[in-house]
């Protein structure tokens, strides 16, 4: 693009950010604060994530944009089509495609490789926030690995509701050494990042940090021997591609408690409908296509 | 629905972007705005664009307000974007306010002084009475002028510095922080604690300053002195190696001049809240100067119990661009995070009915 450097931040500027995911990289799961800049599409809506990615794209990559594990969400398209602009890159929807996937909220279903990168957009990168506002009381808390007030929060659930209650940004302990938020995937999602063969980098603009896990480093989500972590799904198969293992969106199709149970990860269950298999609602495309071409 | 289509948000985009430019130029029958005017016309906003965009341009900043419809917060966010392109020259000396050309100068703690009381273009003293002679078009009659003498106006705070009933500036030669190429730091020295304030939204800061003189960490201040001008910029550029003029800055420089009972290591005397705002923005500039001296609490010995005495509260939050961004962030779909609550709250409600029908 005309007046900008590729992939928009200056070479300067990617070369904090490097150092940074160096860093991150080389302490998994700590939080590695930078110098965050301001981004045209505004905070909160993964100018963290945009700047990883600014850093790690060359020319030969091909990019994948998820939101909600779709490709089209709107912020999905927007994040495209600004790399798109900027970088020229190529741009794909195809997970087994990508060698940088860009993710807001997800963890695409097929399992992803060793010569891949997920990025991880990050409203929240401390997982401590809920429990201590304070970040200057935060960072001594990892610093000492203190990280009691977090199991006794889970502790607490158990008590009251008989499990934990919490269902996305489970957190979770990188390396046995730093608690981590995952990032508001659901908790579905987090065995995934146990052992990933890919690179994970999350970047949190606003929040001004980055922090990574590196390929094959132990990911264990928070719990107890006797509680162990579990994972919820909607209790269906996928209505388009009959998938009984992916994580599943529903939708509202009327107003009489009609409910439609669809793949979030659109590229996977288009992946499955075109290998032939077929759920029980498929061929009735729904109105969450109106907009379609 | 179309909103989380399937398929459709390039469409979907694209449209409601179509939309958005025909919605902002409004009715065509009506003339067209142009950046000038808004310039000329709308210098107030423009100046809270600057200062909250942090970037120095009239021009650019009424070029962002035009673009977003007036809404200041939205041409901030314009105006951070592009100054996050543009490349660094160097580094500007200090501005030297006592030397600026005042257009307006008060001091609320002395009746006179050298240099006098000058009001200026100010909204002080009108009757807020719609004037509906502006509607229909107005050429104001030139304002009476008198030629100025020229001389230096003198800083109110030296008098009291005279007699060492204020407290001084705080030199260092440490090279001060900058929030844009560091990210904020714990414990925050008042450089950066400064710069914050000086690109924080007005509103966050007006109703901080307001809370202290309300009770929650008073700090009896005074008006020492509002200067608004034009300052000179002046830089060093490498291969001349002396200082040259480059251009000047409207800046609004507020002194508040507080209390202070004196501690272990100080006597009595006044302590002082800084606050320098670009353009003419006196609001905003009181405001942060009571706010810089609330969040000196600590360093005075003073308990902190109070928002605007907390650092990291202030600090963290005083950023419109960073707070709006991420509140109306909460639009993006959810629907992921969403389900899975769904799925967690009808869990627990089943569990809750099986313990109740057990207990029957």
């Amino acid at each position: 693009m005309k007046g900008y450097n590729f992939a928009y931040l200056d070479e300067q500027t990617k070369r904090m950010i490097r150092r940074a995911l160096l860093k991150a990289v080389a302490i998994p799961g700590h939080q590695v604060p930078f110098g965050s800049r301001e981004m045209p599409l505004p905070y909160g809506w993964g100018t963290g994530g945009i700047q990883v990615t600014a850093a790690v794209l060359g020319e030969a990559d091909v990019l994948k944009v998820i939101d909600q594990g779709a490709d089209d969400t709107t912020n999905a398209v927007s994040i495209r089509r600004f790399f798109g602009r900027t970088a020229g890159v190529a741009t794909t929807t195809h997970t087994t495609e990508a060698t940088v996937i860009q993710t807001r909220h997800r963890i695409p279903e097929v399992a992803l490789r060793e010569d891949q990168i997920i990025v991880y957009q990050v409203p929240q990168p401390e997982p401590l926030s809920k429990l201590e506002p304070s970040r200057a009381e935060t960072r001594r808390m990892h610093g000492l690995a203190e990280y009691g007030a977090m199991h006794v929060k889970l502790y607490e659930d158990i008590t009251r509701f008989g499990h934990v209650a919490i269902s996305y940004d489970y957190p979770v302990m990188v390396n046995g050494r730093y608690l981590m938020a995952p990032s508001p995937i659901p908790a579905f999602d987090n065995p995934k990042m146990h052992m990933m063969p890919a690179l994970q980098l999350f970047g949190a603009g606003r929040e001004q940090r980055i922090y990574a896990v590196p390929p094959w480093t132990a990911v264990r989500s928070l719990d107890f021997e006797d509680h162990p972590f579990r994972t919820t799904r909607a209790p269906h198969a996928c209505g388009l591609c009959g998938a009984a293992d992916s994580y599943l969106d529903e939708v509202v199709t009327d107003d009489r408690g009609g409910r439609l149970f669809v793949c979030s990860d659109t590229d996977f269950c288009e992946g499955r409908r075109a290998a032939g298999h077929l759920g029980s609602e498929a061929g009735a495309e729904t109105g969450t296509d109106m907009a379609a071409e | 629905m179309a909103y989380v289509a399937v398929k459709g948000g390039e469409r979907a985009i694209d449209n409601a972007h179509a939309w958005l430019a025909e919605a902002r130029r409004g009715d065509t029958a009506v003339p067209e705005l142009t950046t000038a005017q808004i310039a000329a016309q709308l210098g107030r906003a423009v100046d809270r664009v600057m200062a909250e965009g942090s970037l120095y341009d009239p021009a650019l900043a009424a070029l962002a307000l035009k673009q977003a419809q007036g809404d200041v917060i939205e041409a901030a966010f314009l105006l951070r974007a592009y100054r996050t392109t543009l490349p660094r020259f160097g580094y500007a000396a200090p501005l030297d306010t006592a030397a600026m050309l005042v257009r307006r100068r008060v001091s609320a703690i002395y009746k006179d002084m050298p240099g006098g009381q000058i009001l200026g273009p100010t909204y002080d003293y009108t009757h807020r009475l719609l004037d509906f002679a502006l509607e229909a078009g107005f050429s104001p009659p030139s304002a009476p002028e008198m030629p100025a003498d020229g001389a230096e106006i003198p800083p109110v705070n030296a008098i009291l510095a005279q007699e060492g009933l204020v407290e001084g500036d705080a030199t260092t030669d440490a090279e001060p922080g900058d929030l844009t190429r560091t990210p904020l730091a714990f414990p925050a020295g008042r450089d950066v604690r400064l710069q914050t304030l000086a690109r924080g939204d007005e509103g966050f800061l007006l109703a901080l300053g307001y809370s202290t003189q309300r009770g929650w960490g008073g700090s009896h201040p005074f008006v020492g002195e509002i200067r608004v001008g034009e300052a000179a910029v002046a830089i060093t550029p490498p291969e001349l190696g002396f200082e040259i003029d480059i251009g000047d800055v409207a800046v609004t420089e507020c002194q508040m001049v507080n209390q202070f009972k004196g501690s272990k290591t100080a006597p009595p005397q006044f302590t002082r809240g800084y606050g320098l705002v670009f353009g003419h923005a006196e609001r905003k500039a009181m405001a942060m100067a009571l706010v810089d001296r609330a969040m000196r609490a600590e360093e005075l010995g003073e308990e902190v119990t109070a928002p605007a005495q907390n650092i990291e509260f202030v600090l963290y939050h005083a950023d419109n661009i960073e707070a709006t961004g991420f509140v109306e962030h909460l639009k993006l779909p959810h629907y992921v995070d969403f389900q899975s609550e769904l799925e967690t709250v009808r869990r627990m409600r089943a569990e809750a009915v099986a313990v109740k029908e057990a207990a029957e």
